[in-house]
């Protein structure tokens, strides 16, 4: 398969001269940034040294004041990948085919062989009522703004033109429904086609509902272009109804009217069922097809040209078909009429013939085809990839390629294109597709599943995406940390913690940042973290965030800080609660077991004073042993570190905690001895 | 692609460099005029500068600072910093280069400069009325003074090396910087000091956190003497010597290069390497299996040439990747920014070019622009759907 080759898309930035400046540029996670500036001046100002204009380009100094002259006023502009993404319209579209989409995955393995070619044609069927309600709700807006008349010109405009890109997504889908996902064989085949250009071509119905709604429709001047509207789209009942009323009023020519009305009554039609044979109904056409001839030769219809070029239509005449241009309008119009007025049981893989004859024979030999023309001849052609592709080309966003696709993957016709870019083509476009959900505030949520269905680089692709998603509140960090959790994204989740906790920090927050540290699993920063709180608690005597470290549980393991932070917390829950010899052993311990970082050791035995001091003995006298070690290591270790230091309220402080030690040593020894004599 | 949105920067000078977030809500810009200015997105998509600080002297004395700056620092060589550190200065040239840390470390810059420095910033949450006007402070850290010549790129390191910038300077060194302790800023050590031998215009660091891999950089140099040397280097780092050292050189860019970036990984084996030289050219990196390379322990590349285009016509002077690392972007004396893309075929080919109309537009502030929306595709289209029409019957 070739390329298209085709032009690449330009973006016009408006102002940048592309012959006096480069462009500077810079990836976002979902814009692009662009600026104006001179590349060339880099080289230039290197090798002129300081000392102004000595190179070829004068230095950035030397003419720092004035600018360049040369460029205006310096821009930024923000360049963003894929407008249809932001339009309000659109929504609808992105949402509610999500929801098809992540069902159509999900019932893959459920269903027999048999019921799944019905629920792919019903899952077809619903993108396209989505896409059909999307283009109604458009057109309304855009209706309704240009009565409004409060939108500019351009933007309904706009409006106007998704409603016609919309309507031609839909009957490309459509096409593409009845040729490959229902592939209908000959016979209902052409009755699909039927419905097909029924649906689509609705140019005259503005002219059948003129002619119908007047009071005389058979005198009416467009009589006859409605009759053949109906007979072009094979709507025999709705014709022979209307030549009935002109039946009526022209007696003379009953008879004729009569014979045309049977002819058309007769016409063999394919059934849907299996009540009749192809060769059947290929009998049975031949037969009616010999009736209308030998009408036509004996000259039944010679008084009146209006039935007599239906007869020629009812014989397959392209000429007289082709007469009818103007009612048909487009030729996958002619091309259905011409096959049911001539070729009824037309097989699937003939189509490519009669399409291709039917587009030079209406279009002529001067026109191009437009794009639409070869994607819809691509279809027939059934060159599943060309449609892809020219429909990638033509359309300017992903939606309709990504899910078509998909759902063609899904009845199994595309053949694996194993390449390392993404597993096949399917995975390729809905990457594209998801990654532009991505590049919306909101819209990536719905992008989440799609990554979630493809096989080889979805999961990259989302980790990639989901860590730029802007972490603006808790709330939708915890939303974005869920999808992570769920993947079990253990990088991303960690990262996110980090970054709230980092930001927590910096606005010194200091309880929300510790969470985050713990979610994260930090042990460093969750360290930090906790000295920051010891350091507050220093100064200002009481803790904030007390549930937050009440309720640490088995987190407080992550550091040895944490943990101290914890049970030094406990200690004064304790000791509020006059629990004291708990409280004392716990004191003792986070000595003893060194949790307590030395530096802290102090305000540890100073809050060990009380204890002492209370009426009845709470330290033992083994207890009272361990805490005058614990003094003496931590004078021991003060002396040796910072030789003496005259630090009049920390000498006072270890006197009296001697004072305090002693007193309760002799009062423990009392007690103690009392005790044991007794 | 469309424009959605222009904004007027307000510097004096060219810009030189335009730099997003990680989360692209921030952006930074640099400029000749000496400055450094810090752009926030509001809730409804407006850009505001938050910070700008830079030097209101005339250029005149600057100059003179400048050479009085260099003479110092000829005598009092690294300790001569005094000399004009304690200008509150971002830098005494233009700024080259600004780029973001992760928001893991916090809200960090770092900027490299003509004037033969790099400065790395942080931003302080402000006093409440800064943040009444809507400002934040941002205080510089350090300044990495070792280079002697202009430091053409700063760059930080994959945040799971931790908080580490490599540096390039014209007198073809390159320099990696670690910040221990990520809460101290001020305190960079040197770490490394890798002798290119070639002024180095820019270099990049291989993303990938794979264990598989070592740490990488890769280096480009624009010396446009006439030689047929290797302007592109790659560096790894050998966890035996822990040092870095050469492992490849991609002899086949032989003309001066601008630009140079690692494709993100997507959990590759292999390495892709965009290059901007006469031309854009993409390679890729295979590793070859550590038994079959004979030098101690440093891996051994196969390198392939998988797409080179010469649309630019001209010079290639930047190139950069997509997040995802599935579309190349590159910018070249034409004027233009052109996007590459594989296919799912792995064809490579441009899908877009943003090009500049040369038409003058007065500086009016933040505006939508749509013009340039309509594709010529698209209305093709349009125009071929002439036969069926808005209103469309009920199925």
């Amino acid at each position: 398969m070739e390329e298209p080759d085709t032009e690449p898309p330009l973006t016009v930035v408006p102002g940048a001269d592309p012959a006096r400046t480069q462009l500077c540029f810079e990836w976002g996670p979902a814009e692009m940034l662009l600026c104006e500036t001179l590349f060339g001046r880099r080289g230039g100002e290197r090798r002129g040294a300081p000392g102004g204009s000595a190179g070829p380009a004068p230095t950035g100094c030397g003419v720092a004041g004035g600018g360049d002259g040369a460029l205006g006023p310096s821009r930024v502009f923000v360049v963003r990948r894929d407008q249809d993404i932001y339009m309000e319209t659109l929504r609808k579209l992105f949402n509610e085919s999500h929801g098809i989409f992540v069902g159509l995955q999900r019932c893959e393995e459920e269903r027999a062989a048999r019921a799944r070619n019905a629920q792919l044609v019903q899952v077809s069927k619903n993108y396209r009522s989505v896409i059909r309600a999307c283009m109604e709700d458009m057109h309304q807006a855009a209706i309704s703004a240009r009565d409004s008349a409060l939108h500019s010109q351009y933007s309904i405009q706009l409006c106007f033109f998704q409603v016609s890109i919309l309507s031609a997504m839909e009957l490309i889908w459509n096409l593409c429904e009845i040729l490959f996902v229902e592939a209908a064989p000959a016979g209902p085949l052409l009755l699909r086609l039927l419905d097909w250009v029924q649906l689509h071509i609705c140019d005259v119905d503005n002219m059948v509902r003129e002619v119908l709604g007047s009071e005389n429709p058979s005198k009416h001047k467009l009589f006859w272009n409605v009759v053949d509207i109906f007979v072009l789209q094979g709507r025999m009942d709705e014709a022979r109804h209307l030549l009935s009323k002109e039946a009526i009023a022209n007696p003379t020519s009953m008879n004729m009217y009569k014979i045309l009305d049977d002819l058309m009554k007769k016409m063999p039609v394919p059934s849907l069922g299996n009540t009749q044979t192809l060769t059947e109904m290929e009998l049975k056409w031949q037969h009616w097809h010999e009736e209308c001839q030998r009408y036509l030769q004996d000259g039944t219809f010679a008084s009146n040209s209006h039935m007599e070029s239906i007869c020629k239509i009812l014989l397959g005449d392209e000429n007289a078909i082709l007469e009818k241009k103007e009612l048909m309008t487009t030729w996958y119009h002619f091309l259905v009429t011409r096959l049911l007025y001539s070729h009824p049981t037309v097989k699937p893989m003939e189509l490519r013939f009669y399409a291709q004859s039917s587009m030079d024979m209406f279009l002529g030999e001067e026109s191009n085809p437009e794009p639409l023309d070869t994607i819809l001849m691509a279809a027939f052609e059934f060159e599943l990839h060309q449609v892809i592709k020219e429909c990638s080309v033509a359309l300017s966003n992903w939606w309709f390629v990504a899910h078509l696709t998909d759902l063609l993957d899904h009845c199994k016709l595309l053949q694996s294109h194993n390449l390392y870019f993404g597993s096949n083509m399917r995975e390729f476009l809905l990457l594209e597709y998801a990654s532009g959900l991505f590049s919306h505030h909101s819209l990536w949520q719905l992008g989440v599943d799609y990554f979630d269905h493809c096989p080889e680089y979805g999961r990259v692709y989302l980790e990639l995406h989901i860590e730029r998603i802007p972490l603006n509140t808790e709330q939708k960090a915890l939303k974005v940390l869920r999808i992570c959790e769920q993947r079990q994204m253990h990088e991303q989740v960690r990262s996110i913690c980090k970054i709230m906790a980092m930001k927590a920090l910096r606005n010194n927050r200091l309880g929300s940042a510790l969470s985050w540290s713990i979610r994260a699993k930090d042990a460093a920063f969750a360290t930090l973290i906790s000295d920051r709180f010891l350091k507050d608690y220093c100064e200002r005597g009481y803790f904030s965030d007390l549930d937050l470290i009440d309720n640490l549980g088995p987190s407080m393991l992550l550091s040895d800080r944490l943990t101290f932070l914890g049970k030094y917390r406990e200690f004064h829950r304790l000791y509020g609660e006059k629990r004291f010899s708990e409280a004392a052993r716990l004191l003792l311990m986070l000595m003893t077991a060194h949790i307590a970082p030395c530096s802290f050791w102090m305000t540890l035995l100073t809050d060990a004073l009380p204890l002492l001091e209370q009426k009845e003995v709470i330290f033992s006298a083994e207890q009272t042993y361990e805490l005058m070690r614990c003094l003496e290591d931590l004078t021991a270790r003060k002396l040796d570190k910072q030789k003496f230091q005259d630090d009049d309220v920390e000498t006072m402080k270890v006197e009296m905690l001697r004072l305090a030690l002693a007193r309760n040593l002799a009062r423990v020894i009392v007690k103690e001895g009392t005790l044991e004599g007794s | 692609m469309f424009v959605a949105r222009s904004i007027a920067a307000d510097h004096r000078d060219l810009i030189h460099d335009v730099s997003f977030d990680f989360h692209g809500r921030r952006m930074a810009t640099c400029s000749s005029d000496q400055s450094v200015k810090v752009w926030d997105k509001s809730e409804n998509g407006d850009w505001h500068c938050t910070a700008s600080w830079k030097v209101c002297i005339n250029s005149y004395y600057t100059e003179i600072l400048l050479f009085l700056f260099y003479f110092c620092r000829e005598i009092f060589s690294r300790s001569g910093n005094v000399c004009l550190r304690s200008w509150k200065t971002t830098h005494s040239g233009s700024v080259w280069r600004v780029t973001w840390a992760h928001p893991e470390f916090g809200q960090v810059l770092a900027s490299c400069s003509f004037d033969r420095t790099a400065a790395v910033w942080e931003e302080i949450v402000g006093e409440s009325n800064d943040k009444l006007r809507g400002q934040s402070h941002w205080v510089k850290r350090t300044t990495l003074v070792d280079s002697r010549t202009s430091v053409t790129d700063v760059k930080f390191a994959p945040k799971h090396m931790g908080l580490m910038l490599a540096t390039c300077s014209a007198d073809g060194v390159v320099r990696i910087y670690e910040a221990p302790d990520v809460m101290n800023l001020s305190q960079w050590s040197l770490q490394h000091e890798i002798s290119c031998k070639l002024s180095c215009s820019c270099i990049s660091w291989n993303p990938s956190s794979s264990r598989a891999h070592s740490p990488m950089i890769a280096v480009g140099s624009d010396d446009n003497s006439p030689n047929i040397l290797a302007k592109v280097q790659i560096y790894e780092y050998n966890e035996n010597t822990r040092k870095y050292a050469k492992a490849e050189a991609l002899m086949t860019v032989t003309d001066p290069v601008h630009d140079i970036a690692f494709a993100p990984n997507l959990g590759r084996s292999f390495h892709i390497l965009a290059v901007a030289t006469k031309d854009v050219r993409i390679f890729t990196l295979k590793p070859l299996r550590k038994e079959l390379t004979s030098s101690g322990g440093l891996t051994k590349f196969e390198i392939h040439i998988v797409a080179q285009f010469d649309n630019h016509n001209s010079q290639v002077w930047r190139v950069s990747w997509n997040i995802t690392g599935t579309v190349l972007a590159s910018s070249g004396d034409d004027g233009c920014v052109r996007l590459w893309k594989a296919n799912y075929m792995d064809n490579w080919k441009c899908t877009g070019i943003l090009k500049g109309n040369g038409s003058p537009v007065n500086g009016s502030s933040q505006q939508g622009i749509f013009n340039a929306s309509l594709g010529s595709a698209n209305t093709s289209l349009q125009n071929s759907l002439n036969g069926s029409s808005a209103s469309r019957k009920q199925s």
